[in-house]
């Protein structure tokens, strides 16, 4: 395996259900992502994406080939082990999954929380710094009922950055946003990632942004599709 | 160290939690807040029933209490032969006795005319029958017949005597059936047995209560020499005297009065099943508010399992949530306990008053209540699963 790539997925199947409803969903998939990698995932909904992105962020066991990410293998780690990868793994999901009772400041502070090191101060000078990148600095102590879907998925953006991920995923985050947010929403996270060095997973389905990426790849039927990039 | 707990500090979630959920907050301190009250109440009223039913108990100018072993409680009083006091006064470590007749005789109320029954204890003026100095002075107007001294703290229903007798007006109505004249006041207090106390002389008890054979008493006063050794005095009295008497120290004897309550009687279990009652009904509300917190906020618990959060951490979050409530919770049902204690004592002259272990006990309680819920609850949380929140 090589220790210098951020993902490395090495014959990764899946499968769900038991019995007479086992049904594979991942077929023997391979793929890389290298430091900094900007890389779309497109194909058919049910195509298994999801499922690959949960594997490769640590959400669910490995049970079929290796998933090496910053060079740690994810086949057979404990829940623990799991736990302590996705502190680096900063993700934004297709709704924007914000807690409810927190204002964006506070919400982007909890993942400035995950850093040890730092002092409060320091941690809410960074959800701070993180809400001004992402254009919300008027918005710091509005509840995310508040806020527009566009402005939610920025504040979802800034907590993930916040806890310093040295890898990015995001499933649909332009779902729940008409084009033009989604565009402006995109845009800004592959801004952000490439001023961070941080690696991006994408998966969409909006043909309209894939000139964000360094790398489109497409899937289909659990199987990745060679394109040529 | 400062520096270390500034360095820990963490977004306050449980708090912001309920705090923002202004609603569910408000139901579950009423809730925790009712149970509380519940708890006191009951309580206060188990332990003041307890106090209460020895406030006379605990005046006696007594060592010793000789008493039948047929009586059970003050309110079911046995007599004995007087001569027991006689034969224990040969002790040489007896120094003096007092015996003490103790029965419940109808008092008309006269202002109302309505009877009601009060505790009559009936001793000879020139003996010693409590602690308090100031009672040999007005024993010396019981001395003729038909005289009583009241007890200034009587419940009401007895009539506005000690208004009465204060305004210098003569007091006089009718005890069993017969004239008799108030000519002071004393302070005792009611308890449960007894709404109300007057003393008189043994000649004028055994006047209202012709029944009583003459040298029968209730209870036997005994003051040893200082020094004595009151077991060792008891011990040797039980082997001397018949057994158709009982010897207590007097602590005994007023644990025996506050045992009777307890235990023979369901009063004790009554109380304790309500306050017990209270601990039910806040732990189902706790937990009904926890358990759905938590449902709500599953995604979110799921969220930041999914940002690298320890599940140990979450459960800390809902942990804390409970001990908010527990403490939010009983300061508003500690202020109502002490007013409610006010109000019983007012209304019913129970001495009945917060007191540091029952304070700690109910707060035990809730805290006991908040965690527990807190804990089943926290069982939810295994269910927030992060793979399934894309
Ligand atoms: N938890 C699950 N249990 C059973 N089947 C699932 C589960 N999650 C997804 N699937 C199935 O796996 C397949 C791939 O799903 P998914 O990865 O979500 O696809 P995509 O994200 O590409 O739309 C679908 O057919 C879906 O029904
Ligand atoms: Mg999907």
């Amino acid at each position: 395996m090589n220790e210098r790539l951020t993902v490395q997925v090495e014959g990764l199947s899946h499968w769900f259900g038991t019995g007479a409803m086992r049904r594979q969903v991942l077929q023997s998939i391979s793929m890389q992502i290298a430091p900094g990698e900007v890389v779309l995932l497109t194909g058919p909904s049910g195509c298994g994406k999801t499922t690959l992105l949960t594997l490769i962020g640590a959400l669910r066991k490995v049970q079929q080939g290796d998933v090496c990410v910053f060079g740690h293998q994810l086949h057979g780690s404990h829940r623990g082990q799991r736990q302590k990868l996705r502190r680096h793994i900063g993700m934004i999901f297709q709704g924007h999954n914000l807690l409810r009772c927190l204002t964006a400041e506070q919400n982007v502070q909890m993942g400035a929380d995950l850093l040890p090191e730092l002092s409060y101060r320091a941690r809410r000078d960074q959800a701070r710094y993180w809400l001004r990148a992402v254009g919300l600095d008027d918005h710091l102590s509005k509840l995310p009922h508040d806020l527009s879907g566009g402005q939610k998925q920025r504040v979802a953006i800034a907590r993930a950055l916040a806890a310093r991920p040295q890898l990015l995923l995001a499933d649909e985050p332009t779902a729940a946003l008409d084009s033009v947010t989604g565009r402006e929403v995109v845009d800004l996270l592959q801004r952000l990632a490439r001023e961070q060095a941080c690696a991006v997973l994408m998966v969409t389905h909006d043909p309209r942004i894939v000139d964000v990426a360094d790398r489109l790849v497409q899937m289909e039927d659990g199987r990745l599709i060679p394109t040529l990039g | 160290m400062t520096s270390g707990f500034w360095q820990g500090r963490r977004i306050p979630l449980a708090w912001l939690l309920l705090s923002r959920q202004p609603l569910r907050l408000m139901v579950a301190l009423a809730g925790i807040c009712f149970a509380g009250i519940l708890m006191f109440m009951q309580l206060g009223f188990r332990d003041g029933l307890f106090d209460a039913s020895v406030t006379v108990h605990r005046l006696f100018d007594a060592d010793l209490v000789l008493m039948s072993p047929r009586s059970m409680s003050s309110i079911s009083m046995s007599g004995f032969p007087r001569r027991r006091l006689v034969q224990a006064m040969a002790h040489p470590d007896v120094q003096g006795t007092t015996p003490v007749n103790w029965n419940f005789l109808l008092w008309r109320n006269p202002e109302t005319l309505k009877t009601r029954s009060i505790l009559a204890l009936g001793f000879e003026p020139i003996d010693p029958l409590f602690t308090d100095p100031e009672l040999a002075a007005k024993a010396k107007s019981l001395t003729s017949r038909g005289r009583v001294l009241f007890d200034k703290r009587s419940r009401t229903e007895f009539g506005p005597i000690a208004e009465w007798f204060e305004e210098g007006r003569i007091v006089e109505t009718e005890l069993a059936g017969k004239r008799v004249r108030v000519t002071g006041l004393v302070s005792l207090g009611p308890s449960f047995g007894a709404d109300g106390n007057l003393l008189t002389s043994r000649e004028t008890f055994l006047e209202l209560l012709p029944s009583t054979p003459p040298g029968s008493i209730e209870i036997g006063l005994v003051r040893l020499r200082p020094g004595a050794d009151p077991e060792a005095v008891t011990r040797s009295l039980k082997e001397s005297l018949p057994s158709d008497v009982q010897v207590f120290t007097r602590q005994d004897f007023i644990d025996f009065e506050k045992n009777y309550w307890r235990s023979s009687t369901s009063i004790g279990f009554i109380f304790s099943l309500g306050a017990a009652m209270g601990f039910v009904v806040g732990c189902v509300i706790v937990y009904q508010i926890l358990y759905s917190d938590v449902s709500d906020h599953l995604p979110e618990y799921a969220t930041l399992l999914a940002m690298g959060y320890r599940l140990n951490t979450l459960m800390g979050v809902v942990a804390r949530e409970g001990v908010f409530l527990a403490v939010m919770g009983y300061v508003p049902a500690y202020a109502a306990g002490q007013g409610l204690y006010a109000l019983v004592r007012s209304s019913t002259k129970l001495p009945v008053a917060m007191d540091l272990p029952r304070a700690t006990l109910v707060f035990s309680l809730i805290l006991v209540m908040c965690m527990g819920s807190a804990l089943m609850a926290m069982r939810r949380l295994v269910d927030a699963d992060p793979a399934e929140i894309f």
